[in-house]
């Protein structure tokens, strides 16, 4: 099955704006930051929390610990899956109890990764409260969960597919929304 | 974003039949899972509702231990036969015995036996996922591929390093696999030993033989000294013990040629004074330890893979 194209719906300085916009409603509404800690989905989830991360020691000058998760042992389609799927470290390398987990990932879809993610962060402690920052909202959930920082919210279609390219992983910032070539 | 080998095979009977590409997916899903048996919780769900049942054949802790610890922390059940407490004494074929086992749905069988080509009868006879986890003087993948990862963890890389196998290489499983490890990732392999100990022809796996134990620890970057197997001595395969002391046990004093930074590794059990000497065995030279703690690391990535394998020709008829 292959995807064409349809729009670019954010550029560079769109994702910028978001992230920065995230970072300020994080630190609003976690008011310190002394107990909160972001931790991010691989892989873009990853780049998009090291961001974060900077931004917050840029706007309140303190720096706060990142974590790395890989969430392929806690799939639920393991046995579905055509391909198994090639596994990562996790790193998480604070206590998370005790504290304000900030979780980051570029796509928010059916919540079955956010569902993973959780299990998995429960599995290292018990933090206090756990937040959601997604750069792409599309809908279509299939599990209660909503996020709590969203850069931006796009109604799709199933038929089409939300690509997020960074620079660490593609060279560069943009979203596009592409659509299944039926051809 | 990362080289895309796909694990096909159904079984893992031996490290004879991996390509160099197959065996780095696999020391590549150990560093992911050496993780999990760090955290509080060392667990995750992966395995759940799998069934794996470990048959052995043979006397076995490590070996055993290390597969179940594996198995109960990707949550998988577990259940493990001793063949002192099995109806294999009671005149059952292993292929009956699996064939029942097999009967119970069960998805992985790990064995161990005596016999060399055992895993290979019973990955054909049985549906279920075979892991070799020792056949004879055959192959002992699972202790060749952690001593494998083990090196490269410590090394950075295999190509070109200089492992000398120390001992009794003609008993060996794990020397065997070793070699075949070593050789497809582009390692020099040496191996030392008294001649009796040494296979006829071995040279043909890609492998360079000494009787000298000095020149073998000289060259070496790792040295993996095997144990001796004091139940076969009973067949006189060297003179007296003393003598292969002197002449192949590895101590301090002859350390004193070897590189800076070598590494010292042992499969287990060690027979202290006899291949290894106290002094050598816990020195900072040593990862004899490390080594078990990557063994865990390397069955649960084997049990992953072999679990999830898809596609791919050894692996027909395999129930969804």
């Amino acid at each position: 099955m292959t995807f064409k194209e349809k729009a670019k719906i954010m550029d560079e300085g769109a994702v910028q704006k978001a992230l920065t916009r995230i970072s300020h409603e994080i630190l609003e509404k976690n008011k310190e930051t002394k107990n909160l800690a972001i931790v991010g989905i691989r892989y873009r989830g990853e780049f998009l929390a090291r961001r974060i991360v900077e931004n917050i020691k840029k706007i309140s000058g303190s720096s706060v610990p990142i974590g790395i998760l890989d969430i392929t042992l806690y799939r639920d389609d393991l046995t579905e899956v055509a391909e198994q799927p090639q596994v990562h470290e996790t790193h998480i390398d604070f206590d998370i109890s005790d504290k304000n987990i900030v979780l980051v990932d570029d796509v928010l879809y059916t919540g079955r990764t956010i569902r993973c993610a959780l299990d998995e962060i429960i599995d290292f402690g018990r933090p206090v409260r756990i937040q959601l920052a997604v750069l792409i909202d599309r809908g279509h959930r299939e599990f209660p969960i909503r996020a709590d920082f969203v850069g931006k919210n796009v109604p799709t279609s199933l038929k089409e597919a939300i690509e997020v390219r960074l620079k660490e992983s593609d060279g560069k910032d943009e979203v596009v929304i592409c659509e299944k070539d039926d051809r | 974003m990362t080289k895309k080998t796909v694990w096909t095979k159904k079984d893992l009977l031996g490290l004879e039949y991996l390509t160099a590409e197959e065996i780095e997916l696999i020391l590549d899903t150990t560093r992911s899972f050496k993780e999990v048996s760090t955290r509080k919780v060392k667990k995750v769900p992966t395995l759940r509702g799998k069934t794996i049942v470990s048959l052995f054949f043979e006397p076995s802790t490590r070996t055993r231990v290390s597969f179940e610890l594996a198995a109960k922390r990707l949550s998988a059940d577990t259940v493990g036969i001793t063949a002192g407490t099995s109806s294999i004494l009671k005149g059952e074929t292993l292929k009956d015995a699996a064939k029942n086992i097999e009967a119970m749905n069960v998805d992985v069988v790990i064995l161990r036996h005596s016999t060399s080509g055992a895993p290979h009868l019973l990955a054909k006879a049985i549906e279920p996922s075979v892991i070799n986890a020792g056949d004879g003087a055959h192959e002992h993948p699972t202790q060749g591929l952690l001593d494998i990862f083990t090196m490269r963890e410590k090394k950075g890389s295999l190509k070109g390093l200089k492992v000398s196998i120390i001992g009794d290489i003609a008993h060996s499983r794990v020397a065997r696999s070793n070699i075949w490890g070593l050789k497809k990732l582009g390692a020099d392999v040496t191996v030392c030993g008294p001649s009796t100990l040494i296979p006829l022809e071995i040279e043909k796996m890609g492998v360079r033989v000494t009787n000298d134990l000095d020149e073998a620890i000289k060259s070496a970057d790792v040295l993996n000294v095997l144990r001796i197997q004091l139940e076969r001595q009973k067949k006189a395969l060297f003179p007296s013990i003393r003598e292969y002391i002197n002449l192949f046990g590895v101590n301090k004093e002859r350390l004193k040629n070897a590189k800076k930074d070598i590494l010292i590794m042992h499969p287990g059990p060690i027979n202290r004074g006899i291949e290894l000497t106290p002094d050598v065995a816990d020195s900072e030279y040593s990862v004899i330890l490390e080594q078990v703690t990557n063994g865990i690391a390397v069955r649960m990535a084997i049990l992953f893979l072999v679990t999830g394998a898809t596609g791919g020709s050894p692996r027909e008829g395999r129930k969804k």
